[in-house]
């Protein structure tokens, strides 16, 4: 017998736009990555200063994340396990370290690069700002693969290895980028299966 | 709850390239790191266990295979190939498939690189091995730093768990490429010499390559004479800094506790650990601390980065495959490099190679993005 858990809100971060449970909440009209990760920052008023240095994985995963968990209660250290994917994992800062790399004659690789080359930096990110000391894993898909998804973050929850769990897919990719988070409760309205979810991801 | 195994296995490296002959270089003290003189690579000399290229192609080449395969690619299919062959799984929609790595083609993106740089992608890696070894399900990549290889082995018992899948292959790799060597030099966590995990004069890491395959199942009619049973699993984050663990060991220790309550034993019920250690100072100092916390500071530890340097997505499995073999055989293999105890509290670290009946042993690690996973096994069959 499988327990029914629920999407309780969810977040489109996608063409310039901010949508929570598809109703828009912020819209830029540059669509310039930098720009555009810096307005939203300022439209959720954050104060934040880690968030300048983050590259753009980890500021679209970030900026998704406050979008839903500002509308959990207390939700600092409670046990939110966070499950990513994306399809470019973090190659968009990959290409970033190769060229420091690329030209021995103007060889700089830095530190403050090479952390972000990894795509689960972004889950720490979400992490230290929201002290979640929970369960988290990032993985790689060619597509959004709403079944995977959907089967881990119950398995999460029927273990109780967490009390709720927020799912995404966070891909940048040059200058494109797609970020799609929510959170699976075991409270709610929207049921948590593979449809439902193929069915907000594709709207 | 139905019991999940980790079975037949293979190790491509440094050492062997199936597990069998790693053991035996293990079990003699054979230490796979040399120094490297390859500006390549990187442009000082550096220590590392790298595999020969001309025996890897052999290897290789008996596949018959004469489109081209990246060095990565063909180490995870030699390594998941001889798994499949041990085996005998049917390959068809309930035989699930895992990659565990970290940077797995990033090599291509190097302008002298033949390849096209779309080989980058993950999900490429992913379909270059599904297609070779003819198996049904896209990989689920599992990309997540320094934990990756043991992870693979909690989310393939989760995948089971699910009802997703009957049965779950992973394979895990990484390459040793100037992209990694330049970053981790960039940190300053390199050490000039064979890496000395937990010891007082350890000065940093050796980077290493290898692929490391297993087979995860439920099914009983599929055990190896080294088969375990996975206890418990879990894998919490730190919340504390990026690029480096925390100081009180929080994620590793809340991920010990989470693995333990699942499993529903005591820590005196462990009879070795297979530590992360790859002898960076606050690494070593970190797990030194956790394990304190969770007491099993009187339990026999090692880390094998004496043998193999950090073999990064590789790590994890490779080390539960040699803890499979220690238990297996009942020996605990010597933490090679170790000297003298370099950490703040005081663990008990295995010095010399020797017999002792096993039964059950925790695999531990810890990577950037303050990632750590426990996962506890025990032994099926005895020998």
């Amino acid at each position: 017998m499988n327990t029914q858990y629920y999407i309780k809100n969810y977040c489109k971060i996608k063409e310039a736009r901010v949508t929570l449970n598809d109703n828009l909440v912020f819209e830029d009209d540059t669509n310039e990555l930098k720009s555009f990760f810096k307005n939203v920052y300022k439209h959720l008023e954050l104060k934040y200063a880690k968030f300048f240095k983050m590259d753009n994985l980890s500021k679209l995963s970030f900026l998704a994340a406050e979008y839903i968990l500002q509308n959990v209660e207390n939700s600092t250290d409670r046990n939110i396990a966070i499950v990513l994917s994306n399809r470019a994992s973090s190659l968009d800062t990959d290409r970033k370290h190769q060229n420091s790399i690329q030209d021995k004659e103007n060889y700089y690789p830095s530190p403050a690069i090479f952390v972000y080359t990894l795509p689960n930096i972004a889950i720490g990110e979400i992490s230290i700002k929201h002290q979640l000391k929970s369960e988290n894993a990032f993985f790689v898909f060619d597509t959004f693969n709403a079944e995977f998804l959907c089967n881990y973050a119950r398995v999460l929850l029927d273990k109780n290895k967490a009390e709720s769990v927020l799912c995404g897919w966070v891909d940048v990719d040059n200058d494109n980028y797609e970020g799609f988070m929510y959170l699976v409760s075991r409270k709610g309205e929207l049921k948590h299966t593979i449809k439902e979810l193929t069915n907000i991801y594709q709207n | 709850m139905k019991k999940i195994f980790v079975t037949y296995n293979n190790i491509v490296s440094s050492l062997g390239f199936d597990t069998v002959s790693n053991i035996e270089n293990i079990s003699r003290e054979v230490s796979g790191i040399k120094r490297i003189d390859n500006e390549k690579l990187l442009r000082e000399p550096f220590y590392s266990s790298l595999l020969d290229t001309e025996k890897l192609d052999v290897a290789f080449q008996k596949n018959g295979v004469s489109s081209e395969y990246t060095r990565l690619e063909k180490m995870m299919i030699l390594s998941l190939q001889d798994v499949i062959k041990q085996s005998n799984i049917p390959l068809d929609a309930k035989t699930g498939f895992i990659i565990s790595t970290t940077k797995g083609n990033v090599d291509v993106l190097d302008e002298d690189s033949k390849f096209s740089k779309e080989r980058a992608y993950l999900s490429e890696l992913g379909k270059q091995i599904q297609q070779f070894l003819g198996l049904q399900n896209e990989a689920v990549i599992i990309s997540n730093a320094c934990v990756s290889g043991i992870m693979a082995v909690s989310v393939a018992k989760r995948m089971i768990e699910s009802k997703l899948y009957n049965h779950v292959l992973i394979v895990s790799g990484d390459v040793v490429s100037e992209f990694i060597l330049s970053g981790f030099q960039s940190f300053q966590a390199i050490s000039d010499a064979p890496c000395k995990p937990f010891s007082k004069n350890r000065t940093g890491i050796n980077i290493g390559e290898a692929a490391a395959s297993v087979l995860v199942t439920s099914n009983s009619d599929y055990l190896s004479n080294d088969a375990v049973q996975i206890l418990g699993d879990a894998s919490c984050n730190d919340a504390n800094h990026i690029s480096g663990p925390s100081r009180t060991g929080e994620g590793l220790y809340r991920s010990m506790e989470s693995a333990f309550e699942e499993a529903n034993i005591e820590t005196d019920q462990v009879d070795y650990v297979s530590l992360h250690g790859t002898a960076t100072n606050y690494n070593d100092e970190m797990e030194a601390i956790a394990l304190n916390r969770m007491h099993l500071e009187n339990v026999p530890v090692n880390s094998l980065k004496g043998y193999y340097g950090h073999t990064l997505g590789a790590s994890g499995l490779l080390e539960t495959i040699v803890g499979m073999q220690s238990l297996y055989n009942n020996i605990l293999y010597a933490s090679y490099g170790f000297d003298e105890l370099g950490v703040s509290q005081s663990i008990n670290i295995i010095k010399k190679t020797e017999s002792k009946e096993l039964t059950v042993f925790l695999k531990t690690a810890s990577g950037f993005g303050g990632c750590n996973t426990a996962v506890l096994f025990k032994k099926i069959k005895n020998k």
